[in-house]
């Protein structure tokens, strides 16, 4: 009698492959991240305004320091908040 | 000559008249320096991120525009000396900025808006 974990099935459940990250600014071909787009940098920040690490936005090293500059030029121009609880 | 674009911000309480006024002491000042207007963007009232110097609210003013190397000292010294200015940041435009920023005021787009999230 078969148990109910011991189901054999005919091909191999493949796990659900994670989508491969790639650097945006690379594949669209984005040379210049703008610091007053607040709505574009948002995407690279949490909920607390923090900006995300590389392993997460998955954007290569040229482009995170382009990025994070951005986000400290905005946030002087007080276009984005230094800290904040709910920024979405 | 180089590309530089200069964000500035008004204080709230400034009129509609005097904010012209200022922006176009400010042109004046850059033309009679060897200077050339670019592009001049008023975003006009803007609610601020946080607070700065009690106000919740701010005038924004962008001019992109490209003058000799040694203006811009004359520049910072000419708006500090003005009250009115909450906040001000010059920065430099490399080549890819000003391919940017021409771009984005003739409509094409830039390719941030196909970023998905």
């Amino acid at each position: 009698m078969a148990k109910a974990n011991e189901i054999k099935y005919l091909t191999a459940i493949k796990p659900e492959k994670r989508a491969k990250k790639f650097c945006r600014f690379k594949k669209y071909g984005i040379k210049y991240i703008d610091y007053k787009d607040a709505e574009f940098l948002k995407k690279f920040l949490n909920e607390q305004g923090k900006l995300l690490p590389r392993r997460i936005t998955g954007n290569s090293l040229k482009y995170q320091r382009k990025v994070s500059d951005a986000v400290k030029k905005a946030r002087q121009m007080a276009l984005l908040p230094y800290v904040t609880d709910l920024l979405k | 000559m180089n590309n530089y674009e200069l964000m500035v911000i008004f204080t709230p309480v400034l009129s509609e008249e005097d904010y012209k006024a200022a922006q176009k002491k400010y042109t004046a000042f850059i033309k009679d320096n060897g200077g050339e207007v670019v592009h001049e963007n008023p975003w006009g009232l803007k609610s601020l991120a946080y607070p700065i110097q009690k106000k919740t609210t701010g005038l924004y003013w962008v001019l992109e525009f490209n003058a000799p190397s040694d203006f811009n000292e004359r520049l910072n010294i000419q708006i500090r000396r003005d009250e009115t200015v909450l906040r001000f940041m010059a920065t430099k435009l490399d080549k890819y900025a000003v391919e940017y920023n021409a771009k984005k005021r003739s409509g094409v787009p830039t390719g941030t808006e196909k970023v998905g999230a």
